[in-house]
């Protein structure tokens, strides 16, 4: 029997503004418990939330980052439940108006090539805060610093076929999101967080089997496995001819395991309503346009953009693009006048710290016009440091290349003394010894000697004498 | 009169209306009287509220004083931050009286919901001064102080103001600030007045008035022109809805609203019957909005961060049945009970989302007859004079209908007030005025107009 796997991604970024969605609290990662909070996220009586509209504002730049189409009034609801770490015993999100409709997100699937997975809505909610049972001994303490922190609700269709297109997903959205400058979207401070829903049903089936819902899925890695032992398990329940039960699963990372949460959690009603406190809130295709216009340049558009303006491989590009700096390094490198194709190799097979891009770009010119060999820039370019230039390295590591005849006429004169065999061998005929030989000329010059200087001159004394 | 001796001289009144038994104050101190003058003084100069002393329903936070919304599960809670109202009130040179008693959460029309016990009404102990802003009612009209801050959500000033022979004004939804107010049916909330003279509730009014950056739904309109003097009503059309006047109303409300008319013809308006066809549908409607809403409002009360924590063994969930079984009262649990049912899930539609439409409705039915031409409707405020104490709370449905001719104006939003217009068998009678929305000040001139030639305190046959 083949199955068919169906996953859904809930998604859950924090937006990146420094106060809070409802109040002026700071939005600040790791502070002291309970020190970001006032009257609003406490849910104090006769406190009223204030929509924060930077918060809007990356809402919308995340909506339109992923094609979605904003609605001009969207609405918040309260979402009613009962729990320590919720202050107002209700959450302000958004339910049946939300920010954002029928958007997608281009994935690369290494089964079915390019894929288009759906986003059925974005919406803005507040987060819940914290509760802490390892502070006070026996006893639950609750950090509201959280409480209200802006989020954003990305919810994929069910589009994704594999875990592993799953996390595949999951990381072209990290992407566009930290490119459009929404979200840091980091996995240990919560900022980005993730929910799989996950079904299996026959090869050729067209209803979709029971689902079940990991919660906080807290890696990318983690994902994917999650998701492949939900997906094994449901298999080997419908094997043996049974049914998957409609239930919330917790990963376990130590044990690689699914685990049903307790399942009263699961059978919530909410009672959504409009919030009464907050005015439906209003997009209008000024500030559409506007936030529209703010929008970087996606990774998508650079990557073609890479390969069309500067000629580079789909691969080459796709290195560059996976994070913005590089890419934006990768430009400027060129604009200092590089040759794009080797700024993509450096910038490629270099990790660390970059260089300025002036200093990168001066160093591939001066392989490119010989003055230093390819494996005497390697030496150079660690050195490049504190605004010093490539030339003045070279010289004071002694890399300039030689081109000078009396000079490369004497290490030449060394190795054809020191390899009489070799030498022998070549004038026999076997001329791809010549490179060898260039090769021994390089090291005896510790790599200053100019490469092809050294080997013309080393075929003219083969030649000559 | 110096701010301080205001504060001194309020204190022995305020004592006064506690020896005389009527239970409208929750907190009060001669100490946080004298703080509050020594604040009027340190003002750089006299503001339009100068040294007047205005008591504060208790369901407006305030530093100065406890905030317990007549409720055990606030008892004692001391909020950290004013109102904006109360703010306003200060910058404007006004002192925090007391605080005032009030159904529990403002979920009553009578303040018997306290769980503070009743307030009396001023004139006979034996009845309700109306609710739920019951205790601010009774102590302007007992004369302890000129003026109170009450709250409305279906008429909690305009229909206490009725009872107990007081001005009361409630202005558009959206026109003061609800910062500070404790929510109970937040689409329908307004920071509402009482004075003894239109005038008085006008002044008030201006101050409190205002958008402000910490509430989304206030207004940004132009503010309330300031009343003008000069009494005439000519250019007005008043309208009259028959639904406001059935077969069975009081007679001796009938004859007040009956002798109020004349009186305003001969001021020149011009009076016309009109329809209000989805009036009969308030009162259901309004219990089903104001429930949802204030079920998901009281859900923050839970023991866990301030207020009562009922000592409770076991689980979270534990917690808080104990915590709110122990410190809600029956009425406020009764309407938590109906709030979450119908907003339930496959009830929704059925309550929720019917009274959503019934109440475009009734906002409909406003907004058809103002662009008729009407400008301001003429109705009695309540069905009758005060009502005895226990006459209804055994039978919640004939209270919550004690609330008839003030609901609509709160479900559309519209500006509305009470003013006293004559007597029935000794007791008050009161007028309503309603207004479109942002048209308070229009409302009060006729209002003053009115007040400038009855004789309020008569009996009216």
């Amino acid at each position: 029997m083949t199955w068919e796997t169906v996953i859904g991604l809930e998604v859950h970024v924090q937006l990146g503004t420094r106060s809070k969605m409802f109040c002026g609290c700071s939005a600040g990662f790791g502070d002291p418990p309970n020190t970001n909070v006032c009257p609003v996220c406490l849910g104090l009586p006769g406190a009223l939330p204030v929509p924060n509209a930077m918060a809007v504002r990356l809402a919308v730049r995340a909506a339109l980052a992923l094609d979605c189409s904003v609605q001009e009034q969207s609405v918040f609801a309260r979402k009613n439940y009962f729990y320590p770490d919720l202050p107002k015993g209700y959450q302000i999100s958004q339910f049946e108006r939300p920010l954002a409709i029928r958007g997608r997100l281009l994935i690369e699937s290494a089964d079915r090539g390019a894929v288009a997975v759906s986003i059925q809505r974005l919406h803005i909610e507040e987060d819940a805060g914290k509760l802490l049972h390892d502070r006070i001994p026996g006893k639950t303490a609750i950090d509201l610093n959280r409480a209200g922190i802006p989020l954003a609700e990305i919810v994929s269709g069910p589009d994704l076929r594999s875990p592993a297109e799953a996390r595949a997903y999951l990381t072209a959205l990290r992407q566009i999101l930290v490119y459009a400058g929404v979200s840091d979207c980091s996995m240990e401070k919560g900022s980005l967080r993730v929910d799989g829903n996950i079904s299996v049903r026959r090869a050729g089936e067209t209803a979709l089997g029971t689902k079940t819902e990991i919660k906080n899925l807290n890696s990318f890695a983690n994902l994917e496995r999650a998701l492949t032992a939900e997906r094994d398990r449901q298999q080997e329940v419908l094997e043996r001819g049974g049914r998957v039960e409609q239930v919330t699963l917790l990963f376990s990372a130590a044990t690689g395991e699914v685990r049903p949460t307790r399942s009263k959690e699961a059978s919530h009603d909410y009672r959504y309503f409009d919030d009464p406190d907050l005015p439906p809130l209003v997009v209008g295709s000024r500030t559409l346009e506007q936030i529209g216009s703010e929008l970087p340049e996606l990774p998508s558009a650079k990557r073609a953009r890479l390969m069309s303006s500067y000629g580079l491989g789909a691969y080459d590009a796709g290195v560059l693009v996976s994070e913005r700096p590089i890419a934006d390094y990768f430009e400027a490198v060129c604009r200092e006048g590089a040759d794009p194709k080797s700024a993509a190799n450096w910038i490629i097979n270099e990790s660390g710290a970059y260089p300025e891009p002036a200093a990168l770009a001066q160093l591939i010119g001066l392989v490119a016009g010989g003055t230093v060999s390819h494996q005497a820039a390697k030496r150079i370019y660690p050195e490049l440091r504190d605004g010093l230039a490539p030339r003045v390295v070279a010289e004071r590591l002694g890399l300039l290349q030689v081109r000078d005849e009396v000079a490369l006429r004497g290490w030449v004169d060394e190795v054809i003394a020191a390899h009489p065999g070799e030498v022998a061998r070549y004038r026999a005929g076997e001329i791809r010894l010549l490179a060898f030989l260039t090769g021994q000329v390089m090291k005896r010059s510790r790599g200053t000697a100019d490469p092809k200087g050294a080997q013309t001159m080393l075929a003219r004394q083969l030649e000559g004498s | 009169m110096s701010a301080r001796e205001v504060a001194v001289a309020v204190g022995e009144r305020l004592a006064e209306a506690e020896r005389a038994g009527l239970n409208a104050t929750l907190a009060w101190s001669e100490a946080a009287l004298l703080a509050e003058a020594d604040r009027v003084n340190a003002l750089p100069e006299p503001g339009p509220l100068h040294a007047l002393p205005v008591a504060i329903k208790d369901n407006i936070v305030t530093t100065g004083l406890p905030t317990t919304c007549g409720s055990r599960i606030l008892a004692g809670y001391r909020s950290p931050f004013d109102a904006t109202v109360v703010d306003r009130l200060h910058a404007a040179g006004a002192m925090v009286a007391c605080k005032t008693n009030l159904d529990e959460f403002a979920m009553g029309s009578s303040t018997e919901h306290s769980a503070y016990g009743r307030v009396r009404h001023p004139m006979d102990p034996s009845r309700v001064p109306g609710g739920s802003s019951g205790g601010s009612a009774a102590l302007v009209a007992s004369g302890a102080v000129p003026m109170a801050l009450g709250s409305e959500t279906g008429g909690s000033v305009r229909q206490p103001a009725s009872f107990c022979g007081v001005v009361g004004v409630k202005p558009t939804y959206g026109r003061v600030s609800r910062y500070g107010l404790v929510a109970f049916g937040s689409s329908l909330d307004c920071v509402s007045v009482f004075a003894r003279t239109v005038g008085d509730a006008a002044r008030v009014l201006r101050v409190i008035a205002g958008p402000d950056p910490r509430d989304a739904t206030t207004l940004a309109a132009p503010p309330i022109a300031p009343l003008r003097s000069g009494a005439t009503l000519s250019g007005t059309t008043i309208g009259v809805p028959r639904e406001y006047f059935p077969g069975d109303l009081d007679r001796g409300v009938r004859a007040a609203c009956d002798a109020a008319l004349a009186r305003m013809r001969e001021l020149g308006a011009t009076i016309v019957e009109v329809s209000l066809p989805h009036s009969s549908l308030a009162v259901p409607t309004y219990y089903i909005i104001a429930p949802a809403e204030a079920a998901a409002n009281l859900a923050r009360f839970d023991g866990a961060r301030y207020g009562t924590r009922a000592p409770a063994a076991g689980d979270v969930r534990a917690l808080y049945r104990a915590t709110r079984g122990a410190g809600f009262g029956a009425e406020v649990r009764r309407r938590i009970l109906v709030g979450t049912y119908v907003l339930s899930a496959g009830y929704y539609d059925a309550y929720y989302g019917h009274a959503q439409a019934a109440r475009r409705r009734i906002a409909g039915d406003f907004s058809s007859a103002f662009a008729a031409g009407v400008d301001l409707l003429f109705t009695p405020t309540t069905p009758t004079t005060a009502f005895k104490a226990g006459e209804k709370t055994g039978d919640p449905v004939s209270m919550y209908l004690a609330d008839v001719f003030v609901c609509p104006a709160s479900l559309a939003g519209l500006p509305a007030m009470s003013l006293p217009i004559g007597r029935s068998e000794g007791l008050p009678v009161g007028g309503q005025l309603i207004a479109p929305a942002l048209a308070e000040a229009r409302m009060l001139a006729a209002a003053a107009a009115l007040e400038s030639v009855l004789d309020a305190t008569g009996e009216v046959r």
